[in-house]
């Protein structure tokens, strides 16, 4: 039994940085604003994290450097998308491209070097509760921290003034507008508040969960929080949920890989993000009007509990997501 | 793509001479940009600029047996790009052609591992369609996916390129493993006549690139001179519109999709007959991710594909070279081409 709480805490820790990312990601995309270039700014915040900390021998700096160049990304995007109009989607892509191969690029002398990692840090005596002292209190401040950012940003988003404009941002931007806000500007800022959060991911990468540099070091994680996005509906718990259930489908996969010596278990690996793209056709199938119209000639008693389902798996999108702003 | 709006102006004649100063400069500025950015990159390293740019820039050119090397990756590269200039016609994201182009190496491989004793000219043609048709198949999955399940085209892309490159795998280390032991660096090679012929000492299979621009010339065809072509294009500018002139959006769409999957099909069985001569894990190598940029780069204009696509096939063989040479990685090539095609959009914003 201990050790399924043990296997649990792993789960929570390996999904800290898709959480990370999946918050910015999900503020910027609720603001209208989808960042396609997470898995290359994650790569280039992770390999600067990674540097930095390394030759100011600061972890703290390290961080901040990949804050900052995950907010840098993201204003470049925001340049060439909200303020010259250009495709959100073909700018994000060219730079998730062009950042991977800086990351290869300026991160060639740091491969395999070894370097500095956030600290184990047990929170005293809340790291001897029973279980969750196990689950929730050993760990290191970076997961901590993942922890923390969910309900903040549901607060943010659900609890806040700021947040009813964040989602007016990207559900009716011509309404916000009519209510003094400027969209271009809110847009920016949310872009870039949810860069610095991608920028810090990377960082949780190559200074704690997965410490060092290498080529494509983050693994496509940040297509992963992409899919894991849209899979969680932009809702920061669901979307935190979509992380910690891929997080436990690598982890099977991995222990998998010694229990099964005759299948080529690599496979299983690329198992997760298909699962999750097939879940989430199966759920926007089951919501589509036919679907609905099928539903409704069921009895009655099966009705209600299956409706029910279905609303509350169906992702809907931002309506304005990814569209450009014009001035009334 | 972005719609862009033009205001009626009192002031035609300054803004004409304007625009026209803008269309010259513009891509000008874009350039030494690219280059500016690029180069700042190599000076962080501390070798020379110059000398890195005469490898990256010309390296490609300067033995025969480089330059068939770039003929080889551009041949692929110009087929996955001119594949996506059809679906960027059609206003599609198809970030699952480098899927697309393993599905089709794979299919390929099917009547060349079943039945090798049969005449080479046969096999190749039936690799070729056998890749196509699995490039297609693996691109209408993702127009089932946009079109049923309302999941966009660029995630369920990239669903499939992560499940292609399992199933390569699969393949590779398990039906089709090597005879002596299991190896992640591919199958068996295919007999030696099953190749595709060479060039004398070279690697270069003249039929690639005669089967790449065969391509472009049928596809620019298709796009600029035919009523389907029209149609396509219409459906890219606004589904909506083109829908209520009565043109069946969804299927072209879906049409778009399978074109491009089927011309990634047969650049994947061309890295298998005429560059691998097996199938391996990483099969695409990127080549369609590549060929996204150029194709963007290209602005879904057949014209300029070729040109693009061997400029970014030197860069890429320019810059092997690299590590050997200047210790520095060869990743600067993927720097200076995103960087070009970022500037580019840049360049073609609209004037406020």
């Amino acid at each position: 039994m201990d050790q399924l709480w043990i296997d649990l805490a792993a789960v929570l820790a390996a999904a800290s940085p898709l959480v990370i990312a999946a918050m910015g990601e999900t503020l910027s995309e609720r603001a209208g604003v989808i960042n396609l270039s997470l898995d290359g700014t994650m790569l280039l915040a992770a390999m600067t994290g990674f540097a930095v900390a390394l030759t100011t021998g600061n972890l703290l700096l390290g961080f901040a450097a990949a804050a900052l160049v995950g907010a840098a990304v993201a204003t470049v995007l925001g340049l060439f998308s909200l303020t010259l109009g250009q495709s959100q989607t073909a700018v994000g892509f060219v730079l998730a491209l062009l950042c991977t191969d800086l990351s290869s690029f300026l991160g060639a002398p740091f491969v395999r070097v070894p370097g500095p990692a956030v600290p184990f840090t047990p929170i005293p005596v809340l790291a001897d509760l029973p279980v969750l002292g196990t689950l929730f209190f050993r760990h290191d401040p970076v997961i901590y921290a993942s922890f923390l950012i969910i309900p903040a940003t549901a607060y943010l988003l659900y609890g806040t003034r700021l947040g009813l404009i964040v989602r007016a941002l990207g559900e009716r931007p011509a309404a916000v507008y009519a209510r003094g806000v400027d969209v271009t500007r809110w847009r920016y800022a949310l872009l870039i508040a949810g860069g610095a959060l991608v920028g810090i991911a990377g960082a949780a990468f190559s200074l704690d969960l997965k410490q060092g540099w290498s080529y494509r070091h983050t693994f496509g994680a940040g297509w992963i929080v992409l899919a894991i996005v849209i899979f969680g509906g932009w809702r920061p718990w669901r979307v935190a949920l979509g992380c910690y259930l891929f997080a436990a489908l690598e982890i099977v996969a991995t222990r998998s890989q010694s229990a099964l010596p005759n299948f080529p278990t690599q496979i299983i690996q690329v198992a997760p993000f298909v699962l999750m793209i097939f879940v989430l056709a199966l759920v926007n199938l089951a919501s589509s009007p036919a679907a609905m119209r099928r539903a409704a000639t069921l009895p009655q008693i099966w009705q209600r509990p299956l409706l029910g389902a279905i609303n509350r798996l169906r992702a809907t999108a931002p309506a304005a997501l990814g569209q450009p702003f014009e001035r009334p | 793509m972005a719609v862009t709006y033009s205001l009626p102006r009192m002031d035609g004649m300054r803004t004409d001479r304007l625009k026209l100063a803008a269309s010259l400069t513009r891509p000008m500025l874009a350039l030494v940009a690219a280059f500016a950015l690029t180069t700042l990159a190599l000076l962080s390293t501390g070798v020379s600029p110059l000398e890195a740019y005469r490898l990256v820039l010309f390296g490609a050119f300067s033995t025969p047996v480089r330059l068939s090397d770039m003929i080889m990756l551009a041949a692929p590269l110009l087929l996955c790009a001119v594949g996506l200039s059809i679906t960027f016609a059609g206003g599609l994201y198809n970030l699952g052609v480098e899927g697309q182009m393993i599905a089709g190496a794979i299919a390929a491989m099917v009547p060349l591992r079943l039945w090798p004793d049969w005449p080479p000219l046969l096999l190749w043609l039936l690799a070729g369609l056998s890749g196509a048709a699995g490039g297609a198949l693996w691109a209408l999955l993702i127009g089932a996916l946009r079109q049923y399940a309302n999941v966009s085209e660029i995630f369920a892309g990239l669903g499939m390129n992560f499940l292609a490159s399992g199933l390569a795998l699969y393949m590779v280390l398990g039906p089709w493993r090597r005879q002596t032991s299991a190896s992640l660096s591919g199958t068996d090679l295919l007999p030696r006549d099953l190749w595709l012929p060479t060039i004398d000492r070279l690697r270069l299979a003249p039929a690639a690139p005669l089967i790449a621009l065969l391509a472009l010339a049928v596809v620019w065809w298709a796009l600029t001179k035919t009523r389907w072509g029209l149609e396509v294009r219409a459906v890219g500018l606004n589904p909506a519109a083109a829908g209520r002139l009565g043109v069946a959006a969804a299927r072209r769409m879906a049409e778009t999709l399978a074109a491009c999957g089927a011309l990634a099909g047969i650049a994947g069985m061309l890295q298998v007959v005429a560059v691998h001569h097996a199938l391996i894990p990483n099969i695409s190598s990127g080549i369609g991710l590549l060929g996204l940029l150029v194709a963007l780069l290209a602005r879904a204009d057949p014209r300029w594909l070729l040109p693009i696509a061997v400029a970014f096939a030197s860069f890429t063989v320019g810059s092997i070279q690299l590590p050997l040479t200047l210790g520095i990685d060869s990743a600067i090539a993927g720097v200076l081409q995103g960087a070009l095609v970022l500037f580019a959009l840049v360049a073609r914003a609209r004037v406020r």
